[in-house]
């Protein structure tokens, strides 16, 4: 930089003022140089920092969620003794379902450990297993009677501080007060992994679970399933109504004070923070309207309400980026003014449309604060089968567990987001693939 | 039949009218669509039109109005002694009324008389209101049928009707937006007009205390609950400004970067990466503050003797500023690629650098759109839900000290209404006061910034 403000200077200035003032202004460039590498570096600088954040964010949750897509589990064998789960031998799906599998997996676990007497103990050791284990003989059981009298090795999650424990997220070094599994677990713990019955496998539960107390028994299924219904409301309602009103908008209506007036709400509607919209669904349709709480359809009309003002904006530059010429040709053949825009313009601008609707319903998807408000925050275990049944959705679910004090809920709460971060780069990405693909410079 | 079996139906039929009403038209022209006025598929339109509009409105308004129709019809069935309840144990008694006659759990042990009646007489409401309607959409959609299909002749201007039709139809939907807007303002100002019937408004603007505990019995302790909003208030702008104190600068540095120094290709990569940031949803960035973020900071102000709370306005206003970055540059970057090349040849030629160009000619000429941008932004922290929820506090603190935990507007909103509420009590009807403020503010800044930005535009064009 330096030999080149010289050279810079050298020929235009040198031959016609004295050596002082030259000497000054040498300085001075050198001086203003710096400045102009001082700016720009800020400039990199900024990106810098927005970039790094970006990646320590991905980094982040990424490396948190992981572990969360294993599970430790254990083998353990099991002797079903007829006598009791069904001592009457009906065999009938009542006292199957009603049977006490509790006591048959305390017993098989207990006699793995003959040396643990006391009761507090044996207490310890029991809640080393995931209180799911019981539900996963039942429905062994209940699906096969016959199994009744046999020896089986049934594959149970251990509990969720055992599986932290197994992922080493639990230190040894830690004071025994303040970690969650004693020392005693820890001696347990390490005596069923010399005797190879540990296992560390797939998590498939938090692919196909609702939610649960017990994180390793919780899974996204059920929100996954909710965000489904919410957002198919939501595309059904916002879609025709959003390129309805832009098709008017743009290309009937008359210039007035009352389509101007349109104009303006629906750009200040853009802007208008999600949390207001929660309190509309609030007040107009929960308490207006009466409409169930938690459900996917209140959430899915309040965030049709929100997306609308989105898909009407790229719907209205979609249709304006179709050249005049289209239009003209087509009513020079006669066609209607509905025609020519039914016919002719809209499947042009189709793609332009198509693809801000997926922005639009991408921004859906990630929105939770209007849904705390109308109550999807609720705890609901069941996976919900239709729009009217309470549901809770991937974000909330994600709030929810991140609210949760279980270690084990925070490998979870990332891999939740990693799962609607896919869900939502999908979108994207099939938003930028239209674009490219079909989208025609005029 | 539930809604989406009659939306389903509806559909069909429909379809149904639609060829019934080109058949019709194809047979009274004698087959041959020339002797029609309109295209064959314009009859049919006519009569899909005058099947589904009138079942398509009687579905959608038996779907608003029947809950709180029966509920009424259901609460003037019961024993007068129940019906004198106060409202939130009558609320709870036709919860448990509708959970019975679904045979679902029932919050009550005692299951009377009553209730038995109530629940027979809800159960068979249901059904009757079931009947009732499929009955209606039938009759509606069958009558509006028969009637297009008579009025159906090679003369009839069906494309000029369906067009009319479709016109009004399209006018309504480009008012939805509007409505909505009346239907936020409306709800707002009407909660809020109830909220100030039990505290004076010059109390929730001006008060310094926010407890909104509303105590069980009047002799408790605060019994009253205090609604002052200034700390609420005070806490929003405390997170704002640390928000816009990192968006601003890097936001608009970035912006210059891109718009004047970066070559194409390095931009092409780098705004769309900027971008991701304004994709992600904000209960990301949330956990993101309360896990990583204010740890750091907390363990950060321990090396430096300082006491940093874990739900510290620092830590909740940074992240949220990393959320707005793209707000502040994309806009920017618009502006400032909108300056007239003219302009900083003008400056070049003088001899300036590109620097000195960009900070004595463009950043001038772009000022209202960049402060435009920075007002959008701003507006977009005040109304931030998620991460302040998540990782800032609850206790309002009316403090300046970013080291400490405050509250904001949006989160005391979510605490107020997340959780059983009731509908008439102070504490709730204070959200949507607060909810009112934020509206408000929110837009003024929005209009003031959209002014500026579209005045800027025209100068230039």
């Amino acid at each position: 930089m330096t030999d080149a403000a010289t050279t810079l200077n050298g020929p235009s200035g040198g031959g016609f003022t004295n050596r002082l003032s030259d000497e000054a202004v040498r300085k001075n460039l050198k001086r203003r140089y710096a400045a102009e590498r001082r700016f720009k570096t800020y400039g990199i600088l900024a990106i810098a920092f927005a970039v790094c954040m970006l990646g320590l964010l991905f980094s982040t949750i990424v490396s948190k969620a992981t572990p969360a897509f294993t599970q430790t589990m254990i083998n353990l064998e099991i002797t079903l003794y007829p006598q009791d789960i069904d001592p009457e031998g009906t065999r009938d799906q009542a006292t199957l379902s009603g049977a006490n599998y509790r006591s048959v997996i305390r017993q098989a676990f207990f006699d793995l450990f003959p040396d643990v007497t006391s009761r507090r103990d044996k207490r310890q050791l029991y809640e080393m297993i995931s209180p799911g284990a019981v539900y996963i003989i039942r429905d062994m059981v209940m699906a096969n009677p016959n199994l009744l009298g046999e020896r089986v090795t049934v594959q149970m999650p251990m509990s969720d501080d055992i599986d932290q424990l197994n992922k080493g997220q639990i230190s040894k070094d830690v004071p025994e007060t303040e970690r969650r599994v004693k020392d005693k677990q820890i001696g347990w713990y390490e005596r069923l992994e010399n005797r190879g019955m540990i296992e560390t496998v797939f998590n498939t539960t938090f692919f196909t679970a609702g939610d649960s107390r017990e994180p390793e028994l919780a899974g996204i299924w059920g929100a996954a399933v909710g965000s489904f219904f919410t957002m198919l409301v939501t595309l059904l309602v916002s879609f025709p109504l959003a390129v309805c009103a832009a098709i008017y908008l743009e290309e009937f209506a008359p210039v007035n004070k009352w389509t101007q007036t349109i104009e303006v709400n629906i750009n200040n509607l853009a802007a208008v923070p999600s949390i207001v919209f929660g309190l509309l669904g609030l007040a107009v349709f929960i308490n207006f309207f009466g409409m169930p709480r938690s459900a996917p359809v209140v959430g899915g009309l309040v965030l049709a309400l929100m997306t609308l003002p989105t898909i009407i904006i790229a719907a209205r530059s979609a249709l304006k980026s179709v050249p005049p010429s289209i239009r003209e040709a087509a009513f020079g053949l006669g066609a209607s003014p509905l025609q020519v825009i039914l016919h002719h313009v809209m499947p042009l601008a189709m793609p332009g449309i198509l693809t801000g609707t997926i922005i639009g319903m991408a921004q859906a998807l990630g929105e939770t604060a209007p849904l705390l408000m109308i109550g999807m925050v609720a705890f609901i275990v069941d996976v919900p089968q239709g729009a009217l049944d309470p549901a809770t959705v991937l974000p909330v679910q994600i709030y929810l567990w991140a609210d949760s004090p279980e270690r084990a809920f925070v490998e979870r709460t990332s891999a939740a987001i990693c799962v609607l971060l896919a869900f939502l780069v999908f979108m994207n990405v099939s938003a930028v693939f239209l674009r490219k693909r079909f989208e025609r410079k005029w | 039949m539930s809604f989406p079996v009659l939306f389903g139906v509806l559909a069909l039929l429909t379809v149904l009218g639609f060829f019934l009403g080109r058949a019709r038209a194809l047979s009274t022209a004698n087959g041959h669509a020339r002797n029609l006025h309109s295209l064959p598929n314009y009859y049919g339109y006519y009569i899909g039109l005058w099947c589904a509009a009138p079942g398509f409105l009687l579905l959608i308004g038996w779907m608003a109005l029947e809950t709180s129709v029966m509920d009424s019809m259901l609460i003037a069935n019961l024993p007068a002694s129940l019906q004198g309840l106060p409202k939130a144990e009558l609320s709870l008694l036709l919860n448990d009324v509708k959970n019975l006659a679904n045979g679902d759990i029932v919050s009550r042990e005692v299951i009377d008389a009553d209730l038995r009646d109530a629940a027979a007489f809800y159960a068979s409401l249901t059904s009757s209101s079931k009947l009732l309607v499929t009955a209606l959409m039938v009759v509606l959609t069958c009558g509006g049928i028969l009637i297009a299909r008579g009025r159906i002749q090679p003369a009839l201007r069906a494309r000029n009707s369906v067009e009319r039709a479709f016109m009004v139809i399209m006018i309504i939907c480009s008012t939805i937006a509007v409505l909505t807007t009346l239907g936020i303002i409306l709800s707002l100002v009407f909660e809020s007009l109830r909220f100030f019937q039990m505290v004076h408004p010059l109390d929730f603007v001006f008060g310094l205390e926010w407890s909104p505990q509303t105590a069980l019995r009047k002799d408790q302790v605060g019994a009253t609950g205090l609604f002052g909003a200034v700390p609420l208030l005070a806490g929003t702008m405390l997170i704002s400004l640390i928000a816009m104190c990192v968006a601003a600068p890097v936001g608009l540095m970035a912006a210059i970067y891109m718009a004047e120094y970066a070559p194409p290709k390095v931009r092409g990569t780098v705004k769309p990466l900027l971008e991701i940031l304004a994709g992600i949803p904000t209960v990301v960035y949330g956990f993101f503050a309360a896990l990583t973020v204010a740890p750091f900071f907390r363990d950060l102000g321990l090396d430096f003797g300082l006491t940093i709370s874990s739900e510290s306005a620092l830590a909740a206003g940074m992240v949220m500023g990393i959320m707005i970055i793209p707000f502040v540059s994309s806009l920017s970057d618009d502006v400032i690629s909108a300056v007239p090349q003219s302009l900083r040849e003008g400056s070049y030629g003088l001899g300036a650098t590109k620097s000195e160009t960009i900070k004595q000619v463009i950043l001038p000429a772009a000022l209202p759109g960049i402060v435009g941008s920075v007002l959008l932004a701003v507006s977009r922290a005040i109304g931030e839900t998620m991460i302040v929820v998540m990782a800032a506090g609850l206790s309002a603190n009316l403090t300046a000290n970013p080291f400490e935990a405050v509250t904001t507007v949006t989160v005391q909103i979510v605490t107020l209404l997340v959780g059983d509420q009731e509908f008439d009590s102070a504490k709730t009807l204070a959200a949507f006061a607060l909810g009112l403020i934020l509206f408000c503010v929110t837009l003024v800044l929005n209009i003031i910034a959209l002014t500026i930005v579209n005045k800027y535009r025209e100068q230039y064009d």
